[in-house]
């Protein structure tokens, strides 16, 4: 005989009692775990996933959305530039034009100043002309009275030769 | 929820110690229990060296050692008195099964038994009462049970005294008896009064497949095995319900501390098992089967814990036969009219062949699939547990049980690397097995809430 040790390979007939346990003891396993932990812990994994998701999302649709921005910015910036460029350009214009508007007022006003005045010179000249020529006539006259009244006696006939001596000496 | 879990493990405890601890202090003059070898390999060794000089070798605790202080005597010859060779084959056999006691090295602590006798009605005590020697054999009997490599008997006969009776040491024994059929059958005997009564066994499922069969007792007690998955039980437990916690504190934050630990192992099972294989219901089937991949992996890696019992959990029928019947019944609940009609009645092939072929298959095949999972998973911790026992149990065999100290510690250097090797692969097993009853399930599962794409 060599044994003492059961030579019994118990482990391969279903006991009772382990079958009774086994069951127990997984199916209270099974209810609690997938109601306090395996199901809020897929929960909070899935959850976390989607956060994940949405945050990756979130930060591609910011990253667009400045792209976005900083293009709109640029084009202002041109654009307001542009605008400058034109402002100034109108400026330049304006100030050119209004230079030289001013330029020539200045100088049909130069003009026309100069020209009254050649105006009222002519004027003022023959004015003079006209007073010397009476001026001029009455001494002549006066000389001429003074002279025929020495040589002749009447006035009618020193008057009609004095006449013929002024258109004699007619200027023009 | 942890404050359930807190109060019942309190309560389960309570209860397990009350009754384990019941006649407590009958237990603590068994001193000399301590001082033979024990169930605990480094136990053993530590007996050679001592005890190489008495005649007794290695697990020989023959009764006529101690007949002259034995207070009944040996009145007529009864008790066994053989010498044997150690077996490490045999031993491996008792490390793996399941005990009504839990020993650790050299200490076993007492369980509650729950014993059922059709006639009498239940019996609730603690298998300290059966003062176990440190090879699991009792020394006194209680109310007709006796305790034999740890597991419980029962003596049949009703001239045997009930009540707390001593028998003595190494009055519990088996021994074989030549069956009807050429086959040598074990029995525990135990040597009363110089009378040797044989004793029956625990009652078990198999119909005398395996040499079990109804006898005269039912057996609900907490073993070892099921003091391993309450303690499993409550260990996952905590550690889930806190991983659940922690999510819930820390919405919105990157995970911590021991959820980092889990939570990959988690995703995996989740991304690789359930979600290709259930398809869009694999939200449903989650908890299933993170509770089979958990329940499984722990009792495993529980089982290969060293100086911690060795509890043999998944490597026993009876506890992967209840997974692969829950899985069986989860996957077959779950049939649409698509998995019936592909199972009953294959589209697309003709009527003959159909009744004489594939429906018989198919049918076959919705049983066959629990039954390969039940025996792979016993297989592959069964064999590992026994590989592992085996090499320990090579020094001994070298040793001469004792008789040769100087091969035995030769051995136990080779052992010790064979062993240390095989408790690596037996890591992986642990995972793989976990693993591959999960995707099996899974798959059977998916096969089942499959929807008709053609």
């Amino acid at each position: 005989m060599t044994y003492i040790i059961l030579a019994d390979f118990s482990v391969i007939r279903p006991d009772f009692g382990l079958l009774f346990w086994t069951t127990i003891i997984f199916l209270l396993f099974w209810y609690l775990m997938s109601r306090f932990a395996f199901r809020p812990i897929a929960d909070a994994l899935l959850e976390r996933q989607n956060d994940i998701q949405d945050s990756l999302d979130e930060a591609k649709k910011a990253r667009e959305e400045m792209a976005n921005l900083k293009a709109e910015n640029q084009e202002l910036l041109r654009q307001a530039q542009e605008e400058r460029v034109k402002i100034l350009k109108e400026a330049k214009e304006a100030k050119d034009s209004i230079i030289a508007e001013a330029k020539d007022k200045a100088k049909e006003d130069a003009r026309k100043i100069v020209s009254d005045a050649k105006l009222q010179i002519e004027n003022q000249k023959m004015a003079a002309v006209t007073d010397m020529k009476n001026q001029a006539g009455q001494m002549a006259i006066n000389i001429a009275e003074k002279l025929l009244k020495s040589e002749l006696g009447g006035e009618a006939a020193s008057e009609g030769f004095v006449k013929k001596l002024i258109d004699e000496a007619n200027f023009n | 929820m942890r404050k359930f879990i807190l109060s019942l493990s309190c309560i389960f405890c309570l209860s397990i110690f009350a009754i384990a601890q019941h006649d407590g202090h009958d237990h603590s003059h068994d001193g000399h229990n301590h001082n033979h070898d024990t169930h605990d390999h480094q136990g053993h060794a530590h007996d050679q060296e001592t005890h190489t000089g008495h005649s007794h070798e290695g697990h020989d605790h023959s009764s006529h050692n101690h007949a002259g202080h034995d207070g009944h005597g040996d009145h007529g010859g009864c008790g066994h008195h053989e010498k044997h060779e150690f077996n490490p084959g045999e031993a491996a056999f008792h490390h793996i099964s399941d005990q009504n006691i839990y020993s650790i090295g050299p200490f076993s602590f007492p369980l509650p038994c729950m014993l059922y006798v059709p006639e009498k009605g239940w019996e609730i005590f603690s298998s300290g009462k059966f003062h176990a020697d440190a090879h699991g054999n009792g020394e006194y009997a209680y109310n007709q049970f006796i305790l034999c490599e740890g597991s419980v008997r029962r003596v049949q006969d009703a001239s045997f005294p009930s009540g707390h009776v001593e028998l003595g040491h190494h009055k519990v024994y088996p021994k074989k008896l030549k069956e009807a059929k050429g086959k040598d059958k074990e029995y525990a005997f135990v040597c009363y009064n110089g009378k040797e009564w044989k004793a029956d066994s625990k009652s078990t499922a198999d119909g005398g497949m395996f040499g079990g069969g109804i006898t005269s007792f039912y057996d609900f007690s907490i073993t070892k095995n099921v003091l391993t998955m309450i303690i499993v039980f409550f260990f996952l437990a905590w550690l889930f319900t806190r991983i659940a916690k922690s999510y819930k504190e820390r919405r919105g934050k990157a995970p911590s501390g021991l959820t980092n630990f889990i939570e990959p192992i988690f995703i995996f099972i989740q991304d690789e098992v359930a979600k290709p294989f259930l398809g869009h219901k694999w939200q449903k089937y989650l908890p299933f089967l993170m509770s089979i991949f958990f329940f499984i992996l722990g009792l495993n890696l529980f089982g290969q814990v060293p100086f911690f019992g060795g509890s043999n959990v998944t490597g026993n029928l009876s506890f992967t036969a209840v997974i692969a019947i829950i899985a069986f019944f989860v996957t077959t609940f779950s049939g649409n009219k698509h998995y019936w009609e592909h199972t009953l009645w294959m589209p697309g092939v003709p009527a003959l062949l159909k009744i004489l072929v594939i429906t018989p298959v198919e049918i076959m095949g919705m049983f066959i699939k629990p039954l390969t999972l039940m025996l792979r998973l016993f297989a592959n911790i069964t064999a590992g547990h026994m590989v592992i026992a085996i090499f320990v149990g090579l020094i001994f065999v070298f040793g001469q049980s004792g008789a040769n100290p100087g091969a035995a510690y030769g051995t136990a250097v080779g052992s010790t690397i064979l062993t240390m090797f095989m408790m690596a692969i037996e890591l992986l097993v642990a995972f793989i097995q976990a693993f591959v009853f999960t995707i099996l399930t899974a798959s059977y599962i998916g096969a089942a809430v499959e929807e008709a794409h053609h």
